[in-house]
This record gives structure tokens, sequence and C-alpha cells, in this order.
């Protein structure tokens, strides 16, 4: 008996001693294959499915961030270069620009904006660029495509891209452009630019209304008029006026080119049955391609074979050199062999699986800030101990986005043109402290907004001529807001002396109206409702639905509201239309939510809109600012600041809110980061035997109980 | 039995077609087809005419239920009910509202659900009728009363907290097992092992105690005393006899529960990053994906009227003396 407890014993051990003195390596925690380990593999992850990765419809930031990567506009956002330029992707050159009056007469490029009906990009397409490879491209000895007719048999051992056996590939040409571009007339593919073209586009709205009843894969031989095949590497489209913004449009996905036969491919029921349609299986020319699409688990993005010579930039704005951001100039993109997005719903698991090397790169949620950053004296941010000890870098940037309170400038009470309203909506501009809201909710990550246009994009003006003199002044070499008393003024002045309307003499009663409604937006609502107070306005919060409140948007029947904008390219334009009185929401459903309408801001948007940057452009874009400072249909709010961190083998980090290929530029160091998750993460066994002791330490005298009880029956 | 089972089968089609009514008032009270088309469509640039052309497209341009436009039968089949609903009764789920098979979504999210909740469940029955035995094994002892307050203990913590907890403890300062993914065949073990054992702790609260409940009642029981007065040990009393009669409250219990085993957990899936069905459901109504909010409803209540039957029929093998007429 003493001798098998004593080889039970010595076996324990041994296992024991196995188990720990092989925790070196092991990694029992590692959520992906040790097949991998080695490998330039990014992992990064999402939340939310994709909705639709077709370039015709994306058109979120989700969706970005993998078909940047896979579909290329003729036109791309040089990665290093501020203010954002732009360059040739897949086009050989920029566009030959040429404008023309009424009658087709060519103009000089300094003629006047009025003068021109239309203009005409010509763009030069590189020659070799080629679709990735896919089975649509696919064909036998005699030229027929092997996919284009799937036999039932064929289908029912095809459950994914992969399971097809042979892809091929093709030469991209203007006509894959053409195609793109009619496609985003079709009323099928619900593109949300459709109508935006279609106010631009020469013929799209008729093309559109001539194609409607017929099939997608029938369109790519109907000519639109404003769109012509010059030749093989030639296409010029025609616009209507001069809308120098259209370059921007021509960098977004929406005009990457697309092949016909992906159409024919993928209209096929039985595909479109099993979820294989282009709206979940992209098929780009790209750095990379998608070879795994579960949209409910995981992504995975892999260098595309067929990609064209690209090389990382040689230049960039001052101190990238310094930054070691030029280190790899000259060299071949991509660096990283694979992207693997995985679905992670909840921040917990995700900022822990980061801390643990398995992931990239983080977001830093609210709940894991102070762990993540922490404030100098001088109000700057930098990391805590623990993150430095990782050798994780922090990257911040001001988003080119911004988010206002509106007032509803047809309510009666806070809008219209009447000193009284200015003066009110200007005292509560003032009472509305954003830099405490920026403190208070946002860890800091923000910065309070002076105006319309959002830092990065052109015509922000920093420093003290960058104010809005109606809410701060300048002192100590920043922008301080006024004192609550100027805001109280205010009120007295609009005939609301501490809060009650001199007319009627009861209290001023303001609705604000929201969709946050759930337990998390309370607190943020109660300090709304306190700012008012502080000029004696009771504020009623009439939270509602989404749905409800747009509405109530679209109705006019919102009094006031919060509400933002990203910048879809970078230029004043795609802000200031936010205001212009023809994109009035009531009036005209379009993005003018506050439904402000200025004769003589509408009249400078309209002139500004057609210039090129220049001084003269700048002028009224200062002076649109100061109209729009001084009516106030905006309590400019705050524009967003991205804190996000990268672990020290992730480089070539600069961050770029413009572009949405940049994966092709990163670089992962993968020996350091198989280092590193092997130091940090050993498992820890002793608990474990810790757990098993005590549970036998309490199972032992239970034993025994239970023996003596037996006995006891017995006798 | 057959006739039962018939007759079970009939009652159920009145059923499901009040629950997709149901669903389907309480779906459109909140949401309009102008309100889905906007959520498809995205926020920026929606014209009126692009949410026109989306109800057209996907048949939301039709009346709800009754379309006064239409003469004869065409009043109530050109409706969107009758449109999106119908199939339904055929397994056919159509196409989501942002434009995926539901059925191949289906049958893609449930075997992870499945890969989850089968283990828990088995391991959980084990667990849990293992403790209630000990419980009522050392009764009126030391034992039995701290498992009692252990077991309120359980019971009374968030399952939230076991989740989190259990990542934080196993999966991040142990490093033992990982804290969150998925992955297919065997692969799938190691992210099985945690959720798992946390759902079959946070079970053990509630599982126990009940268990205990039903042995507690058998042990009083006249066959009980006969087995020990004939010389049989307790613990022979308990697993030979004891067990086997409290098998049918605890057998119809488990067999109700069988066919939602595929509709996966909500939280768990989502913390664990398991790509069920758990989360599919509330996806669609955060996306107002009505396509797949009927589909999933449908679904759930076919399964939970077949879960109803099967117990009926494990009553009759459980307990011959019970026939279903």
């Amino acid at each position: 008996m003493k001798r098998t407890s004593q080889k039970t014993c010595l076996l324990l051990t041994l296992i024991v001693s196995l188990v720990l003195s092989g925790c070196d390596d092991l990694q029992l925690n590692n959520p992906y294959s040790d097949s991998e380990a080695g490998q330039t593999v990014l992992y990064s992850s999402f939340t939310e499915r994709p909705k639709h990765l077709d370039p015709a419809i994306s058109y979120s930031a989700n969706e970005y961030a993998l078909i940047g990567q896979i579909y290329e506009p003729p036109f791309q956002y040089h990665y290093l270069k501020r203010p954002y330029t732009l360059e040739p992707l897949t086009a050989e050159k920029m566009p030959d620009i040429s404008y023309f009056d009424a009658e087709g007469k060519q103009l000089s490029d300094k003629v006047d904006a009025e003068n021109i009906a239309f203009t005409e990009y010509l763009i030069t397409l590189q020659q070799g660029i080629k679709f990735q490879p896919h089975p649509a491209f696919a064909k036998d000895k005699q030229g027929n495509f092997l996919f284009h007719q799937l036999s039932q048999q064929q289908l029912d051992s095809i459950n994914s891209l992969v399971d097809f056996k042979v892809a091929d590939s093709r030469e991209v040409t203007a006509e894959d452009y053409i195609y793109q571009i009619k496609r985003l007339a079709h009323p099928k593919i619900h593109s949300p630019v459709a109508e935006l073209m279609k106010q631009h586009i020469v013929g799209l709205t008729e093309f559109s209304k001539q194609i409607a009843k017929k099939k997608l894969v029938n369109i790519a031989s109907i000519p639109i008029s404003g769109v012509e095949f010059v030749n093989q590497y030639q296409y010029r489209i025609r616009i209507k006026g001069k809308y120098p913004q259209f370059i921007y449009w021509l960098a977004m996905p929406f005009f990457s080119p697309m092949a016909w036969e992906a159409d024919v491919f993928y209209s096929q029921q039985g595909l479109i049955d099993k979820n294989i349609t282009l709206d979940w299986y992209p098929v780009g020319t790209g750095p990379y391609m998608l070879v795994e699409n579960n949209p409910n688990r995981r992504m995975v993005l892999e260098k595309n074979p067929e990609f064209h010579p690209a090389y990382y930039p040689s230049e960039g704005e001052e101190g990238d050199r310094e930054r070691g951001l030029l280190e790899d100039a000259g060299e071949k993109l991509p660096f990283i062999d694979k992207v693997v997005y995985i679905l992670e719903k909840e921040t917990i698991p995700y900022w822990n699986k980061f801390l643990q090397g398995y992931y990239d790169a983080s977001g830093i949620a609210s709940d894991s800030f102070d762990q993540a950053v922490q404030f100098t004296g001088q109000g700057g941010e930098e990391l805590t101990p623990l993150m430095k000890g990782k050798g994780i870098q922090l990257q911040t940037a001001v988003a080119t986005s911004t988010f206002y309170m509106g007032f509803n400038m047809l309510n009666p009470e806070v809008g219209g043109d009447s000193e009284r309203a200015r003066k009110l909506r200007r005292a509560i501009a003032i009472a509305m402290d954003y830099e405490e809201h920026i403190a208070i909710f946002m860890n800091g990550r923000g910065v309070s907004a002076q105006g319309v246009l959002p830092p990065g994009i052109y015509g922000y003006q920093t420093g003290q001529a960058g104010i809005n003199p109606y809410v701060y002044d300048w002192g100590n070499g920043q922008a301080q807001r006024k004192s609550i008393e100027v805001a109280k003024q205010l009120m007295i002045e609009a005939g609301y002396a501490e809060g009650i309307d001199n007319k009627t003499g009861e209290a001023l009663i303001l609705y604000f109206d929201t969709a946050a409604s759930g337990p998390d937006d309370r607190a943020r609502l109660n300090w709304y409702r306190k700012q008012f107070e502080k000029l004696g306005i009771q504020l009623v919060i009439r939270a509602t639905d989404y749905n409800r409140f747009q509405q109530k948007m679209r109705s006019g029947n919102a009094q006031i509201f919060i509400w933002g904008w990203n910048a879809d390219y970078p230029d004043p334009e795609n802000f200031f239309f936010l205001l212009y009185g023809g994109h009035g929401k009531v009036k005209y459903g379009g993005e003018n939510a506050a439904n402000y309408q200025n004769a003589e801001f509408d009249r400078l948007f309209e002139q500004m809109r057609n210039m090129e940057n220049g001084s003269e452009r700048l002028k009224i874009i200062r002076k649109m600012e100061a109209i729009v400072r001084y009516d106030a249909p905006w309590l400019f709010g705050l524009h967003p600041k991205n804190f996000s961190l990268y672990h020290s083998w992730y480089q070539n980090l600069k961050p770029n809110l413009m572009a949405n290929n940049t994966m092709k530029y990163k670089r992962i160091d993968a020996l350091k980061r198989v280092e590193l998750r092997k130091k940090w993460n050993r498992p820890v066994f002793w608990p474990l035997i810790v757990l098993v002791i005590m549970f036998g330490a309490i199972l032992i005298p239970a034993i025994n109980a239970y023996r003596r009880r037996a006995k006891e029956t017995m006798q | 039995m057959i006739q039962y089972i018939i007759r079970r089968f009939l009652y159920a089609i009145p059923l499901l077609f009040g629950v997709n009514v149901l669903t389907f008032v309480l779906f459109f009270i909140v949401n309009s087809p102008d309100d889905m088309a906007r959520m498809q469509l995205g926020q920026k640039h929606v014209t009126e005419q692009a949410v026109e052309n989306w109800k057209q497209q996907r048949g939301y341009h039709l009346p709800l239920l009754w379309n006064d436009q239409q003469q004869g039968i065409k009043k109530v089949k050109e409706t969107i009910f009758y449109q999106k609903s119908v199939n339904l009764f055929l397994f056919q789920f159509g196409i989501s509202d942002s434009g995926r098979n539901i059925g191949a979504d289906i049958k893609q999210r449930m075997w992870p659900s499945l890969a989850v909740a089968l283990p828990t469940l088995l391991v959980g029955l084990l667990v849990n009728i293992t403790v209630a035995l000990m419980m009522v094994l050392f009764r009126g002892s030391y034992l039995e009363f701290s498992s009692i307050v252990l077991c309120v203990i359980l019971m009374s913590i968030s399952s939230l907290f076991y989740i989190i907890g259990g990542q934080f403890v196993i999966g991040k300062l142990l490093k033992l097992v990982p804290i969150s993914g998925y992955d297919g065949g065997l692969d799938a073990i190691k992210f099985l092992v945690l959720p798992v054992i946390i759902s079959v702790i946070a079970g053990i609260g509630s599982g126990a105690r009940w268990y205990r409940t039903l042995f507690l009642e058998e042990v009083n029981k006249d066959y009980v005393r006969t087995a020990r007065a004939k010389g049989l040990t307790e613990t022979q009393t308990l697993f030979r006899h004891v067990l086997q009669n409290a098998l049918i409250p605890i057998l119809t219990g488990v067999v109700v529960v069988l066919p939602l085993l595929f509709m996966g957990s909500l939280i768990l899936e989502s913390f664990f990053s398991i790509p069920g069905l758990g989360s599919y459901t509330i996806d669609a109504i955060n996306r107002q994906d009505f396509a797949i909010v009927r589909s999933m409803v449908f679904l759930g209540s076919v399964l939970y009227i077949f879960g109803l039957l099967l117990t009926d029929i494990s009553y009759t093998i459980v307990d011959p003396r019970v026939r279903l007429s």
C-alpha cells in the first residue's frame, strides 16, 4: 500500500515537473494556429459584420477598412503628405481636365465657373494592371467561361469561393471603370451615391431610366452619353458645370473597376442561395484579396499575386524621416502577407487579447482608458507605465468630423433671423461648456470646435484668428470660453432674463430631441439639462428611437438636436454644404438638418464650391465661417480625437483619415511578436494544483463521514 | 400515438400563424418600411427616390396586411405580410434585407451554438446530478448545509460576472485558454473549454438545488425504505433506485430544451465571439432586418413546439403508465 502511494506521488511529481518545465514554450491561450506564428499576419477585428462589400454600395468606415485594400479607384491620397494630397493609383497620371461652354466650345482653365457648362475628366490608366485571380475569369481551352453556367452537380460541391479549384485573371481596361459607373446607376444596386452622381455626370439619369428594367448583366453594352470609352487605357467622364470636388469621388471605391464577368458569375441563383455574391466576395485589383469571408466569424485578406508593382513613398511631410516613416522608401508593397479580421463584439475580451499580444492594434474603450493613458501636467497625453513596459505606441489624431448641437431654424422659439433668437442661441453656445463635456464624457478625447471646419480640412484656422469670437476670448495663448455672465447678459438682451420670457412672464422651456435613450446616455442628458439651467432655461429631453428622431428631423418638428458629419473628402465644401439653404432637410430632404438659410452664405457657398484652393477661396471661406458664427444655427460642439494603441512590432504608422487603402504600407515584425507573445503568455498552473488539493481536503473528511455513517447504518 | 402527434402538428399551424401575425404587428409598430430602407441605405445622401427604389425592390412598397387596391384574394396576397410570411411555413426563409440568404446563415451559425450548448447541457447535467446526489447523501450534515449556501451564492451571481470573471482569471491571469474566439473542427475545443466551464458553474446553483428537491422527494418514499431494509447501502439506494425514479422530471426538463439548443446564448456567444445563432436575432433587430427577425421568431416557435411534443413522447418512454391519446 505504502509502495503504491509512493509510486503515485513520484508519478504526480514527474507530471507536474514535466508540465512546468514545458511552460517556457507553451502558449495555451493562443487563439491562432501555430503555423501562423512566424508569418507576417496582421490580426484585427470587427464588431459588426459589414453590410456590403460591393464598391457601388459600401459607404461606411468598417466596410472601407476591407474593400479599401481590395478595390482600387484611379486615384488615392498620398500616405504621408499633409495636407491631404491626391496622387494616381491605377491611373498613369492625374486626369486631364477640360472645360466647355454650352455650345461645346473648349474654354480656358481660368474662365469663371458660371461660364462652364461641362467639365471633362480624361483618365489615363496604367497598363498591365490585372484583376485578382478569380473563378469568374477561368476559361476552358476553347475560351468558354468555366463557371458562368454552373450545373446543380457543380453547385453541390461548392460552399464558398475556395471550393473553385480553377481561377484566372485578366487585364483591367477602361471598360471596367465605365461598367462600374453604369452599375452605380442601376436601381437594383441601391448605390448611396447614385442620386448625387446623377446630378453631376451627364446622361446618368437618362441611363438609369433606360436600364431600370434590364438585368445588371445586360447593361455593359448600353452607352452613357457622359462617359466615353476612348481606348483600352483611357476613358472620359463629362460632368455638368464645374465641380472640382469630383476628383475626390474618383479616389473612392465607388469608381473602382468592376469586371462584367464578376456580375455574370455572381448572378447565378445557386451561388446566391449560398451567400456567394459580389456583395460578399469582392473581385478587385488591390494589394489584397478576400480569401475567406465568414462575416459571422472572421474575414481573411491575403496578398493578391496579380498585384501591380507599387512602392512605399519616398517623400512625406516634415519630421516623417525622423520618425522613421521613410525607412521603407522605394520598397515594394505590400509588406504584410495576410490580414485576419476576427469578430470580437465585446471590448473587454478584445482589450485583454490586445494586452496578450494577440491583436496588433487597439482603440481605447472608456473603461480601459485609465489603464492605458494618463495626462501630463501640461494637458498632453502619454501612456501609463504598464503600456510603456510593453513597448506599446500611442497615436492620436483629431478626426475630420464635427459634432454639433443644431437649432432648427424653422422653429419660432430658437430659429429664425431675429436678433432675439440669435442672442438666445449665442447665450446657449456660451453656456454649453464643451470643454467640460470632453473631459467628463470622452476622457479628454476631443477638441472643442470653433467653427464648421475640423482640423485637417482646407480653411481650418488655428490660433487667435481661428476662434469663435461670440463664444471664446483669447487669453494665455489659448481660447477661453466666455464667462456665464456674458451669456446671461445675452439672455437679458434677448428678453429672457433669468430664463423668464419677459413677454409672457413664464419660464423658457426648450426641447432637446435625441435618439439617445439608453441608461448610458442618462448622465449625458442630465449634463445638457444642467448647462441650460445655468441660464434658467428648462430643457425638456424628448428621447425617442432613431426612426422617430429622423422622422422629426425630416418634418421639422425637432427644436434642438445633436448631429455630426464625417468628411467624405478634405474639402470645405463637404462641410459648408451642411448649412447651404438648397440642402434644407425639411424643404429639400437634404443634409442641412438645421434648415439654415442665409442668402449671403448661400451665394458665397455657390462661389466657393467651384473654386480651386487659393487665397481667393480662403477669403470666402473665412467670410462663410464668420456668417455662421454670427448667426449661430449650430452650437459648434467638438471634433473627436482618435486614440489608437499599437504594439512595438507594428511599424510605418501614420494616421491618415482620408485614405482607406493604408494596409499596404504597414509592416509587422513577426519574429519580435513571437518572442513577446511567448514572454507574456506563459501559463500559470499552480492555482490549479492548489485547487485540486483544496478539493481533496474537503472531500476526504466527507468520505470519512460517509463511511462512518454507513457503518452505523449497517450496525 | 401517431394520431396524437398528427393532432399536435395541426394545432401548431394556427399557433405559428398567430406568432407570425404578432411578430409582424410588433415589428411594424416600431419600424416602418421607410425606416428599414433608410437603415439599409445608410445615413449619407439618402434621397426619397432611393428609399422608394429600395422598398419597390424588396416588396415593402405594398400595404402591410390588407390591400384595398386589389380585387378578391389579391387583397390578402398583395401585402407585405402574405409575401413575407407564407414561405416560412415551407421553411423557406428567403433573403435578408441586407441581401444574405437566411437559411444558409442559420445552417452555418447553428453548429457553433450547438457546440457550446450540447457539452454545457451534458456536463452540466452530470455535475448537477452528482452535486445534488452528494447533498442528499450527506443530508443533515455540515456538508449539505454548506452546499446549499454555496448554491444560493452561485444562483445570486449574475451570469455576466461569471463570464467576465472566468475570462479574467482563467484566460488572462492563468493564461490556460484563449480569452475568446472560435475555430472549426477539433480546433474549436480550446475555445469551448472556458465557455462550457463557465456555463456549467453558473448553472450549478439552480440545477443542483432543483435536482436535490427531486431526490429528497424520492428518498422518503416507501420503496427507498424497502431498499434500505433489504440491506442496500445508501449509495446503492441512491444510484440504483432514487436516481432511476427521479429521472422522469429530469428527462422531461432536458428534452424540452433540446431543440432550443440550436438557438444559442446571446451574452455567452457575444463575449466569447462564438459565431452562433444567439446574437443573430438581436443583431437583426438592431439593423431593423425584418426578414431575419420573422424567420428567427418562427424558427424559435417551431422548435419550442417540437420540444414540447418531444417531452410528451418522452413521458411515455420513461413511464409506461402514461399513454398519449
